[in-house]
């Protein structure tokens, strides 16, 4: 009986440095929350967050997600219908027990102003019986974690900017190393570039740790992005459509689902196909630095690609911008619109690379950055078609 | 002013004792009534019914004129007319009526995202509100004490019309005896001591909320 919540917290305290995976599974058994006004926030909720694996519930204001989230750790209790962590039935826990072993995760991060990050973090720890100093030992490899500096620890949260705030959120709900982890928007109050670093981090993490994620979000892109699988929720707390990411924005089951998922689900569901081998070639290129006299012996159909010293493409240099001038190659002098596609990235990416770059030929460089080669528009989308005669998407 | 002093140094040891009974009189009941607040103000904040009727009941006491609760409180607690005990429970009365009111408003103004992280990490009722909620309501509390503390010192120079014994005993005598000296020493000293306990009681929540010294505010 390894999931009784007080053995299941002792546990995890002895253990508290040891990553471990998780063995926990979330069912809601055909749950409803309806208010004594007679609102349905959730109605006969019915679906399964996997160990290790991240369940996103998406969907408009009013679906009944965060209610849904709050069901799993009984801050509201459904009315009918039952909620399973493995094999208990959380109605049967006590709700302190059964928060202190499941991490949770607010926008805005919900931090306690008056506790230093060191002490916030350290908070569940402390709950569960650990001393200060061990809680101040853990909180510190925690702020590691995240990717915060320890010169941080002893500030207070209003000391931080929103994206620090927020991985000091991500880094508490880890503190006592609990199995579940329920994220709401956690990342909907940061600015878009800070967001996407976080939701980057935030899946290296999980790749690390393992552990059952029930997240959830507004924004489709974020839910595609971060989950194993999505639920789509429509108004009312009805669940529209369960399945993978790709599935998703392949074979949305209905109108709604359709709608919400967005107009151009298909070159996105690009993102889910991996670039493989493509027909990629060579370019001469030219080095930050060199004469600009040698440019245009170089340049095909108008564009070189210039590099810096490490073989790192720096940005596109048009061939008529260099005729007969004295001097070097200079990075102003680059066109710096395409974007970079990795060998390991999407078919979305190499497109995107292509569409993007100014010679109409997209850049793909090795992981360290390094230049392999380029494709063009009309080589990626030769591809897809070779990917869809292979898996026929149409069922 | 050098006729005051001399007037001070004369009768140091009787305007001292005196010190220490008004001392005695503005913290004592201020303690107590904030012991007595923090459990009213927490009910008013926690149920919401019931804040009508206790701000509103305490609204009414602060209304009810310090003379009348000095001269009333003996036929009610049964203690003796010129007893400062009198005084004591008149001027907890007062600090009950003030700091209720601020203490729900403290606690009620602590924010909701910060109460539902904190259940949602585990913390019990109890444990939320001592170690969460009610640390951050101390500014706002502690504003309510100084307004509270410089108060009861204004209400004990009244009760000196009673004729309890104390520094606002400088200024019958002063008045009976047409000498202005002790009305200035009385002044003097009311005034310092109001800025003592205002001062103690600044720097006491400046000790229990650094986190608003570290972003300055």
């Amino acid at each position: 009986m390894d999931h009784i919540p007080g053995t299941a917290s002792r546990r995890i305290r002895a253990n508290a440095v040891v990553v471990r995976r998780s063995d926990f599974v979330i069912r809601f058994d055909s749950v409803t929350k309806q208010y004594p006004d007679g609102t349905v926030a959730v109605d006969g909720l019915t679906l399964e967050a996997d160990t290790g694996k991240i369940t996103v519930l998406v969907g408009p204001s009013g679906c009944g997600k965060t209610t849904s989230l709050r069901m799993i750790n009984r801050m509201i209790d459904p009315t009918k219908g039952r909620i399973w962590l493995d094999d208990r039935d959380i109605a049967t826990m006590r709700p302190d027990q059964l928060r202190r072993g499941m991490g949770y995760v607010i926008q805005q991060a919900g931090l306690f102003p008056h506790r230093t990050v060191i002490d916030n973090i350290g908070t569940v720890p402390v709950l569960l019986g650990a001393t200060r100093r061990a809680a101040r030992r853990r909180a510190l490899k925690l702020l590691d974690q995240v990717g915060l500096p320890a010169n941080l620890a002893g500030r207070y949260p209003a000391q931080l900017s929103g994206g620090q705030q927020q991985r000091v959120g991500v880094a508490r709900a880890l503190a006592a190393n609990p199995p579940v982890m329920l994220m709401d928007e956690p990342f909907s109050a940061v600015d878009p570039v800070v967001r996407v670093q976080l939701q980057d981090e935030f899946l290296r993490l999980q790749g690390e740790l393992g552990k059952t994620i029930v997240f959830v979000t507004h924004d489709i892109d974020e839910a595609v992005k971060l989950g194993d699988q999505v639920a789509v929720l429509r108004v009312g707390g009805r669940l529209a459509q369960l399945a993978t990411p790709r599935e998703l924005l392949a074979h949305p089951s209905d109108s709604f689902v359709a709608g919400f998922v967005g107009r151009d689900r298909g070159y996105r569901a690009l993102g889910f196909t991996p670039a493989g081998e493509l027909p990629l070639r060579g370019e001469t290129v030219v080095r930050l630095g060199d004469r600009l006299d040698s440019v245009a012996a170089r340049a095909t159909e108008g564009w070189v690609l210039v590099l810096d010293e490490h073989d790192q493409p720096q940005g596109w240099l048009a061939a008529s911008a260099a005729s007969d001038q004295g001097g070097a190659v200079t990075p102003e002098m680059l066109n710096l619109g395409g974007t970079l596609a990795m060998e390991s990235s999407s078919l979305r990416e190499a497109l995107d690379a292509a569409l993007s770059s100014p010679s109409g030929r997209g850049v793909i460089v090795r992981d360290d950055g390094r230049l392999i080669g380029t494709v063009t528009a009309s080589q990626v989308l030769t591809r897809i078609e070779q990917e869809r005669s292979a898996v026929p998407l149409a069922r | 002013m050098s006729h005051a002093w001399q007037y001070f140094t004369n009768n140091q040891s009787q305007i001292l004792t005196w010190l220490r009974t008004t001392a005695w009189l503005a913290v004592v009941p201020l303690a107590v009534g904030l012991a007595l607040s923090l459990p009213a103000g927490w009910v008013a904040s926690r149920y919401r019914w019931s804040y009508p009727p206790i701000i509103t009941v305490g609204g009414l006491l602060y209304t009810i004129p310090s003379i009348v609760l000095f001269l009333a409180l003996p036929g009610i607690i049964g203690t003796k007319i010129l007893d400062p005990l009198n005084v004591a429970v008149a001027l907890t009365v007062y600090c009950v009526a003030l700091l209720a009111r601020v203490v729900a408003d403290g606690l009620r103004a602590v924010d909701a995202d910060i109460l539902n992280a904190g259940s949602a990490m585990g913390y019990t009722g109890r444990q939320l509100l001592l170690s969460v909620q009610l640390p951050l309501a101390i500014p706002v509390i502690g504003a309510g004490l100084r307004v509270a503390a410089v108060s009861n010192v204004s209400l004990i120079a009244v009760a000196s019309t009673l004729g309890v014994s104390q520094l606002g005993s400088l200024f019958t005598i002063g008045n009976t005896t047409g000498d202005t000296a002790p009305i200035w020493v009385g002044l003097v000293m009311f005034v310092l001591l109001a800025l003592v306990l205002d001062g103690l009681i600044l720097a006491g929540v400046r000790l229990m909320t650094p986190w608003r010294r570290a972003v300055g505010r």
